[in-house]
């Protein structure tokens, strides 16, 4: 309801400046609900049975794809933490994603390593890796890199990765790498199925967490700052540039693990992983679900990934520009994504501190 | 030896020489005043002795250190702070998220991401709030606040980090009297620990708080001296009647 109407109205008074009388009552009823985070763990709940729930209610080919799905997820998670937390532009979010996916390929391909517990942290370390080198290279110089250098920059790493990934015959040129063994603990092997599932989804919930609780710590109030006046924290002593190359850092490693879990689910590699058009699909993900709340991030990915499925089986020959229509309106109308229906602004951007020493006081203060 | 010293700051903008020359010293505990006609290069000065412009020539020192290549966290680091003209308080975040943010900018990397001095600063933000008559609000969004008070939350937010030196740019731009009265008030107790440059139209505001004051225009130093100095001064007295 009318909570996210009332944001609108708080932004535009304040934007305007000529309301203030509005603006502060707004501000006042904003600050009543300062305690709680409410919605939002509803939604995240509400989202994780349903996660739960969905391999003993679908079809098994239907298991298979929510598989891929959460994998997706967990790719939009990464790039919700260098954009809708941080204000970074990737758009070569695909080149962690893929690199990531072509080095487990490669290790299970020529050195027979498939142990779960060697090759997904290896794909982590991977996406870290390429994203501590293009991020280095781009948000650290002595000043602050623009929005363009830093977005042309992204894309420009994403669609060399598929340039040379194409050309690249060790890598498999445009066939990419096929037939990868299946992901192993011990002599188990993950094949498509619940099993899987499960095991990615575990995988998102404890990535998810960590996220959490990265983004609601001092660190996640420095990213608020970074996101909203990258200038004004710099003049504060923040080593902004740094801060941007850490989160930027950590979502390749998301990515990178996304990616590894990829390739052992699909069971092959392509260029198109490292690609433009994979790296383009993140960024609609969680503009679509909601930027900078993660779980927008996640219900981005499986309601875009959802849609495109029904449609294509459906409409077989007009589904992608329905859901680029579809894609537009959101980001027409609802520029904060799919989750600003139910969440209101003031809790998307939280609070840091204060809250539970400063109800400790009320408490004092109320006793005599 | 002066807290703050610039000395031949000239800075030229494509055909523009916004400073030619200017120069600026502060001592320590001293609140000094940055006077002139509306493009005599005021807000130029500050912004080269922020960091926010770099200087084409001259030299700026801090504490003994020539400070003229730092980058802007350099110089907060070395115990400088702005406040720019136009607020920029963040206002998504509430007002304690605003103070917090400023408190900890030097707090460590590891600090951070297990919040480690939220709870030691708690009490640092709540008495910044509360000096600056804002700790009722402290729970809402910045956006919520009116003018003035987005201009004392900035003021609040810059003095975190307990400077040596603060500069404050145009301060009291669109306040009413009585907002411009409290912004003074607000503004002395602070002059026991930290040095203060400040650009301001309002003359009056001026006077009553500063104790040394610079005159620029045209991009040069036309006086500088006390408050009864300058005012004594002929050629600032036609400065102000010219351009009036």
């Amino acid at each position: 309801m009318p909570k996210s109407m009332s944001v609108v109205r708080e932004a535009i008074a304040a934007d305007v400046g000529d309301e203030p009388v509005d603006a502060m009552a707004e501000g006042a009823a904003a600050g009543q609900d300062r305690a709680g985070r409410k919605i939002l763990p509803i939604v995240e709940g509400v989202v994780l049975v349903a996660a739960l729930v969905a391999p003993l209610l679908l079809q098994d080919y239907l298991t298979v794809f929510a598989t891929r799905v959460i994998i997706l997820a967990l790719f939009a998670l990464s790039f919700d933490l260098v954009w809708g937390y941080a204000g970074i532009m990737s758009f070569g979010q695909a080149l962690f994603f893929g690199s990531a996916g072509y080095g487990v390929a490669l290790l299970a391909r020529d050195l027979d390593i498939t142990n779960i517990f060697l090759v997904l942290p290896a794909g982590t370390m991977i996406g870290l890796a390429f994203a501590l080198l293009l991020g280095g290279f781009l948000l650290l110089g002595r000043h602050p890199s623009s929005v363009i250098f830093v977005s042309l920059g992204t894309l420009t790493g994403s669609y060399a990765a598929d340039r040379l990934a194409r050309g690249w015959y060790y890598l498999g040129g445009q066939n990419g790498i096929p037939s990868i063994a299946p992901m192993t603990v011990g002599s188990y092997e993950f094949s498509e199925g619940p099993a899987f599932y499960y095991l990615v989804l575990g995988i998102l919930v404890v990535v998810y967490l960590l996220c959490r609780y990265l983004v609601r710590s001092q660190f996640g109030l420095a990213l608020a700052g970074l996101r909203e006046n990258e200038q004004r924290i710099a003049f504060f002593g923040y080593k902004a540039q740094h801060l941007k190359a850490i989160i930027f850092a950590i979502g390749g490693a998301v990515a990178g693990l996304a990616g590894s879990l990829y390739a052992f689910h699909e069971g092959f590699v392509w260029p198109n992983m490292v690609g433009v058009v994979v790296s383009t699909q993140v960024v609609l993900y969680v503009l679509f679900g909601g930027s900078g709340t993660l779980i927008g991030a996640v219900i981005g990915a499986v309601i875009v990934e959802g849609v495109s499925f029904w449609l294509s089986d459906n409409y077989r020959e007009i589904w992608p520009i329905i859901l680029g229509v579809l894609l537009l309106l959101v980001i027409l109308f609802r520029p904060l994504g799919l989750i600003s229906f139910v969440l209101g602004e003031r809790e998307r951007v939280g609070s840091f501190g204060g809250t539970p020493k400063e109800s400790k006081k009320e408490k004092r203060n109320a006793a005599p | 030896m002066p807290l703050l010293e610039a000395a031949g700051i000239k800075k030229i903008f494509g055909k523009l020489t916004a400073l030619d020359g200017a120069a600026l010293t502060v001592g320590e505990n001293e609140f000094h005043g940055l006077i002139g006609p509306n493009g005599s290069g005021k807000s130029t000065l500050m912004k080269c002795i922020a960091g926010a412009e770099v200087p084409t020539q001259g030299k700026v020192s801090f504490v003994n250190a020539d400070i003229t290549a730092f980058t802007p966290t350099e110089r907060a680091r070395a115990g400088m702070s702005l406040k720019f003209q136009i607020t920029s308080v963040l206002p998504t975040l509430t007002l304690y998220d605003n103070i917090l943010l400023a408190l900890q900018a030097q707090s460590s990397l590891f600090d951070l991401v297990f919040s480690r001095t939220r709870g030691v600063l708690h009490d640092q933000v709540m008495a910044m709030l509360t000096q600056f008559r804002l700790a009722d609000r402290a729970f809402d969004a910045a956006a919520a606040l009116s003018h003035g008070q987005q201009q004392w939350l900035e003021i609040a937010m810059a003095l975190a980090g307990k400077p040596k030196l603060l500069l404050l740019d145009e301060p009291t731009g669109g306040m009413s009297l009585e907002e411009r009265r409290v912004t003074g008030e607000l503004l002395q107790p602070i002059k026991k620990h930290c040095s203060l440059v400040i650009v301001e139209h309002d003359l009056d505001f001026i006077r009553d708080i500063c104790d040394r004051l610079t005159v620029l225009d045209q991009g040069k130093v036309l006086a500088s001296g006390t408050v009864s100095e300058i005012q004594a001064n002929q050629a600032v007295q036609e400065i102000y009647l010219r351009r009036a």
